[in-house]
């Protein structure tokens, strides 16, 4: 087990290595100047200017420079937003995207395993197809669509809930629904599936005879064996939330990252680009490797032919 | 019992007549492997329904633009914003194409009427008065294009590196999957982002994007495949008869793995679909006067409560076409290989 988790740690700190690497370069080819009429300056005043934030210095020691002050959590200052440091301007969006990824999460599988459990007991029923018709409507389309949507049905045009902003409990309400329907999309089918199956094993049977009620029997012996494999689902699941929310943040005006991320890539403002990037980037990476390392934990088979391979 | 009652006697009993030409017979016509899925995609109805609106709107997507009047392209400012209006279905006021918008009020007018104006735009038009039906279809199109050529670029890498790295083995296969693994790690939201970030927003650069980090899935399920296939005695048989590594490869495995292929396939076009819409969402979408469906659903977006179907209509669109690709993938996914069948 240790063995395997320190080679999964290794990849990961090789894949953030080439991520910010391959950030810090792409970002100098693009074309374009993070000032505002950097045209109109005169030479002497742009030679300022490039030297005050080192963008003078050869790319090598540019590079050796960004990827130390990262490795000390330093991103350098935003170039548009009045010189904060991005650190501080990434920490202040923290709190919402936060919240809106936790509540689109807990809702998302709460509600899709239900969904995926109520199914599978009531197989080929009315309730059945409608969670397979849900299932199928969520995992196809975008997050946006929704959003969409149900800004226009449900605020403008029933007028139940605020159309957009982040002021207050009701208004994480549709962002979260938008973004869940994939998460519960996908925790139905996969639930669903594993249920069928747990449920026609034979120690299900064996409950049955013994003479457990339907609902101990659903509950107590399938439901906890069918949760097993659902685990290697939640990795996929926190990263479409994250790059839904990318979209999500910027359709209700909620002030998270990823809205600042939008702004940025608008304003040419690098520093910000690169922090924002290098921060997705991390989320994914540790969440993907958190949620491999866990089903290592539930499920021995993953170590062994883990080991095989060496 | 009463059945006691029944005699049965020996005459009611006749020896089968066995004729030996016959025994070897073949009641029902062979079928290969392609009939064989056809049949089992046949019985999917959500997938035939699918696969039929998918070539109806694949058709549109090429006709539409050529039998409106307008020119996608085309500015009109004196009939912008007009909302959908079509000829017969006018009168019929429960229908959304019958020229009405409503203000904020509540109230209900006709804009056509209101503002004279004497055309028929089946899906209005935008704020700049072009025309949307126009505007939608180019926009499958476009969106349709990028899909398709994202996904046939992905497969032809997948296919050729996941073929090699299976096939060769040994050092040359582990030094192929550890780079397949680090470029699976990195998220391909980033990837895209920072490409389109470098190139600039275009057809191109969102299809070079796409397919930077699409082709590995492909690449790992075709490596497995070969991996399977590599010990079987048809192989070894091409091997034997003098062939070489790469007609063994591109002649002999891949045929075999065919089915995969196109799953694999039909799989990442929806998924190309989804990005590309996301990217205009975040301004790194294709430029005007260029339309696809997520250029166009977000322009939408900006004018919703004023004149909703700008939004509406593609988003319909694009949500038709993902849940019809899907469908399709799935029918295929249970055809081809019933062993995926979940």
């Amino acid at each position: 087990m240790v063995k395997y988790i320190l080679k999964r740690v290794g990849y990961m700190i090789i894949t953030l290595f080439i991520v910010t690497s391959l950030t810090f370069f792409l970002m100098k080819l693009i074309p374009g100047s993070p000032f505002n009429n950097f045209e109109k300056l005169s030479e002497v005043q742009r030679n300022i200017l490039l030297d005050k934030y080192g963008l003078n210095d050869p790319l090598p020691v540019q590079y050796f420079n960004y990827m130390m002050n990262l490795v000390k959590g330093d991103l350098g200052v935003s170039f548009q937003f009045d010189n904060t440091p991005v650190t501080e301007l990434i920490a202040n969006r923290l709190g919402p995207s936060a919240q809106l990824g936790f509540q689109a999460m807990v809702v998302g599988s709460i509600l899709g395993i239900l969904l995926g459990v109520i199914a599978a007991l009531k197989q080929n029923t009315w309730i059945d197809y409608g969670s397979t018709f849900i299932a199928v409507v969520g995992k196809s389309i975008p997050s946006f669509i929704f959003a969409g949507l149900m800004q226009y049905y449900i605020s403008v045009k029933l007028g139940w809930l605020p159309v957009m902003l982040w002021k207050g409990p009701e208004y994480t309400i549709l962002p979260t629904i938008a973004l869940a329907m994939f998460p519960i999309s996908i925790a139905a089918r996969f639930m669903r599936t594993e249920m069928v199956e747990v449920l026609g094993s034979d120690y299900i049977t064996l409950a049955r005879a013994k003479g457990a009620s339907r609902w101990q029997i659903s509950f107590k012996h399938a439901l906890r064996n069918a949760l097993i494999p659902v685990v290697t689902v939640l990795g996929p699941l926190a990263v479409s939330l994250m790059t839904g929310s990318l979209v999500i943040e910027q359709i209700f005006g909620i002030p998270g990252i990823g809205e600042q991320f939008v702004k940025s890539i608008n304003m040419n403002d690098y520093p910000v680009i690169m922090g924002t990037n290098i921060l997705f980037a991390v989320l994914f990476i540790v969440v993907i490797l958190i949620v491999d390392i866990l089903y290592g934990i539930i499920d021995p088979r993953i170590r062994v032919s883990g080991g095989k391979t060496k | 019992m009463s059945n006691k009652d029944i005699t049965i006697s020996k005459d009611m009993f006749a020896p089968v007549h066995i004729d030996p030409s016959k025994s070897e017979k073949i009641a029902k016509p062979s079928l290969n492997f392609w009939q064989d899925s056809w049949l089992r995609v046949r019985k999917n109805k959500g997938a035939v329904v699918s696969m039929v609106i998918l070539v109806i709107m694949i058709l549109m997507a090429f006709v539409g633009p050529m039998i409106t009047p307008y020119s996608y392209d085309t500015q009109n400012t004196k009939h912008n914003n007009l909302p959908p209006r079509i000829q017969g279905l006018e009168d019929v006021h429960w229908l959304p194409f019958d020229g009405t918008l409503s203000r904020r009020d509540g109230t209900v007018y006709n804009a056509y009427e209101v503002r004279k104006v004497d055309a028929y735009y089946w899906f209005g038009t935008d704020n700049l008065g072009r025309d949307q039906f126009a505007r939608v279809w180019k926009g499958t199109q476009v969106s349709l294009f990028i899909a398709f050529m994202a996904a046939l670029i992905d497969m032809a890498i997948g296919v050729a590196y996941g073929a090699i790295s299976g096939y060769l083995g040994g050092r040359i296969d582990s030094v192929m999957q550890r780079i397949i693994e680090v470029i699976v790690g990195i998220p391909n939201l980033i990837v895209v982002v920072l490409m389109i970030l470098v190139l600039k927003p275009g057809i191109i650069p969102i299809i070079i994007a796409l397919t930077i980090t699409g082709w590995t899935s492909m690449a790992r399920v075709v490596r497995a495949q070969v991996l399977k296939f590599k010990g079987q005695e048809f192989v070894l048989a091409a091997k034997t008869l003098g062939a070489s590594n790469s007609s063994i490869i591109f002649k002999h495995m891949i045929p075999n793995m065919f089915g995969v292929i196109i799953i694999n396939t039909m799989f990442s076009i929806p998924n190309a679909i989804f990005f590309e819409a996301f990217l205009s969402f975040i301004g790194l979408g294709l430029q005007e006067p260029h339309a696809s469906l997520g250029t166009l659903v977000n322009a939408g977006f900006k004018s919703m409560i004023a004149f909703p179907y700008q939004m509406i209509i593609p988003s319909i669109m694009i949500a038709l076409i993902m849940v019809c690709f899907n469908l399709v993938a799935d029918g295929l996914r249970d055809a081809l290989d019933p062993k995926m069948r979940d």
